[in-house]
């Protein structure tokens, strides 16, 4: 016993050279492009700095040169993982700018189609910081459901990952015979494999050691960087847009807002983030169950959809919530069939900015667990 | 095609395979590729899906390495950008001969939707890396990737080794 605490007084005697080290662009564990250059104290992180860049794909020049109509699938490549939950913003907006008011059926489609995606991104959010955390199982479970999700989106839309479905006023197709019952069979086989993976990974004891307690965010910091999404939520902080600021028809729906709870570890570390991705599943499920017993059979979805857009002069802000986070589009319309400018508010990059402020002082193995359960997606940072 | 084709007996219990040995390197070599995974963007996305539980990628023979020293061919999976291209330049010369690209859907291919206005992305990952197999789509499904994956296993299953006039001649 002695020895050790010899041990341990000329280890902190000892002053190490600090060592900067380059994560990225390309390594399996950033979760897309992300460069970050790290200063580290023998394996204790001092210093973050991301670099951003490597996916600069010039959104806001391809919205100068297109028609409003053109510009969607492009939004489908911001946030790539819910492209769904991003075009409904952009198309929201361009209603509010030419004063559409949508059909009670268009909107029950658009809230079954967000929420499914939404548990679609949550299953590879919470599959890959498991993955992050040495944990493959439930990586191969969440894909497998996330493939029976993605059978209903390329049904409805055609597509696989990117939909272009949303239209303005409308949708692009209607839903096809069988619907109802696809969604219910996900809803359950969702339940299902989340109840698996509570016992595999979120309360298994090696994930809990190595996720709880790591990257605190504290919800003053969470506040102050404007963070949004379950990254705010695993702070404490009761913050949903789909609740705060009810958009389309989500103050019909009966569910609640998943928030870090401390069960386990602190307020705000990686394991409670994570656990409210795990939870918004489970209301998410909540939310197509009641969509579905409300849906109205009765209804074109085309019936609005503008030939042409052209909106009046004016500009526009509208936000909803992502699954990242709060998505807004900032539209200026010069009245013409082109937008002048049109500005994105990701929350990736805003929730990534916070990343140098939690992780100092964490090992070097923990930056990669506290990137993961920040759930970025380099599509949305650098647009 | 494969060895086990010519395995005829004609000496009794001889257990005589008789074939080239090209033929011998070119089936192991085709049949375990392991492959450096240079996920980019959405393609990534679809090609972690194809990785996964319903597709199952590495029966193949395919493991994915982090390290391009490990790697016999290169994934790029996206968008390639001005910033990223000479990322891709330096991890392509790190690998070892021989050594095959698969170019994975339109953006990498040839600019994608981003081919016309977009500034700062990189018109075709061949401009700077020579592409063995290119897989369209955007992004592609993961039944394309497995056709993708054939078509360079027949390639390779084809090239001559030894013979060095036929070599350069397929190589052209």
């Amino acid at each position: 016993m002695s020895d050790i605490k010899r041990l341990d007084l000329e280890y902190s005697q000892l002053e190490s050279d600090r060592m900067r080290i380059n994560v990225g662009p390309q390594h399996p564990s950033t979760h897309g492009v992300l460069r970050l250059e790290v200063e580290v104290d023998g394996e204790i992180v001092t210093e973050v700095v991301p670099h951003l860049g490597y996916l600069h794909r010039c959104f806001e020049k391809h919205c100068e040169k297109m028609t409003y109509l053109q510009v969607i699938p492009y939004i489908d490549r911001l946030d790539y993982i819910s492209a769904m939950n991003n075009e409904w913003p952009y198309v929201m907006a361009l209603e509010k700018l030419m004063d559409i008011k949508v059909t009670d059926k268009v909107e029950y489609i658009r809230v079954i189609m967000a929420e499914l995606n939404r548990i679609a991104n949550h299953q590879i959010a919470v599959a890959t910081f498991g993955l992050d955390a040495g944990a493959f199982t439930p990586f191969l479970f969440f894909f497998r459901d996330r493939e029976y999700i993605i059978w209903i989106l390329e049904k409805m839309s055609g597509a696989r990952l990117l939909y272009n479905y949303f239209r303005v006023g409308g949708l692009a197709a209607d839903v096809y015979p069988g619907f109802k019952e696809d969604c219910l069979n996900i809803v359950k086989q969702v339940r299902k494999t989340n109840a698996e993976v509570m016992d595999l990974l979120i309360y298994n004891k090696i994930f809990i050691q190595r996720s709880a307690n790591v990257g605190i965010l504290t919800p003053e910091v969470a506040i102050n960087f404007a963070c949004s999404g379950p990254v705010l939520r695993g702070s404490g902080v009761k913050f949903d847009l789909r609740k705060d600021e009810p958009y389309s028809i989500y103050d019909r729906f009966d569910f609640d807002i998943p928030v870090g709870t401390g069960e386990v570890g602190v307020v705000g570390d990686c394991w409670n983030r994570n656990m409210v991705r795990v939870n918004e599943m489970e209301q998410s499920c909540r939310i197509i169950e009641q969509a579905i017993a409300q849906m109205p059979d009765e209804g074109d979805v085309k019936a609005l959809v503008p030939k042409r857009i052209k909106p009046p002069k004016g500009e526009v802000y509208m936000r909803a919530e992502n699954p990242k986070g709060e998505l807004g589009f900032y539209i200026v319309s010069n009245g013409t069939d082109k937008p002048e400018r049109i500005k994105a508010r990701g929350a990736s990059f805003v929730n990534l900015s916070v990343i140098p402020e939690i992780s100092k002082g964490y090992m070097f193995a923990d930056l990669i667990l506290i990137l993961g359960s920040i759930d970025i997606v380099l599509g949305e940072v650098d647009r | 095609m494969g060895l086990l084709d010519r395995l005829d007996d004609p000496y009794e219990g001889g257990g005589i395979i008789l074939g080239k040995v090209e033929d011998l390197l070119n089936w192991g070599r085709s049949k375990s590729d392991w492959y450096l995974h240079f996920g980019l963007a959405c393609c990534a996305i679809e090609f972690m899906a194809m990785n996964a539980s319903h597709f199952d990628f590495m029966r193949f023979g395919t493991i994915p390495r982090t390290s391009p020293r490990q790697a016999d061919f290169i994934m790029v999976t996206g968008t390639v950008t001005f910033k990223m291209a000479d990322r891709i330049k330096i991890l392509y010369e790190q690998m070892a001969e021989p050594k095959y690209v698969i170019s994975v859907g339109s953006c990498s291919n040839c600019g994608g939707p981003y081919w016309e206005h977009g500034y700062h992305v990189l018109k075709g990952v061949d401009r700077i890396i020579p592409v063995d197999v290119y897989i369209p789509g955007c992004p592609p499904r993961p039944e394309a990737f497995e056709e993708g994956m054939m078509l360079l296993q027949k390639k390779i299953s084809h090239q001559a080794i030894f013979n060095k006039r036929k070599r350069l001649e397929s190589e052209v």
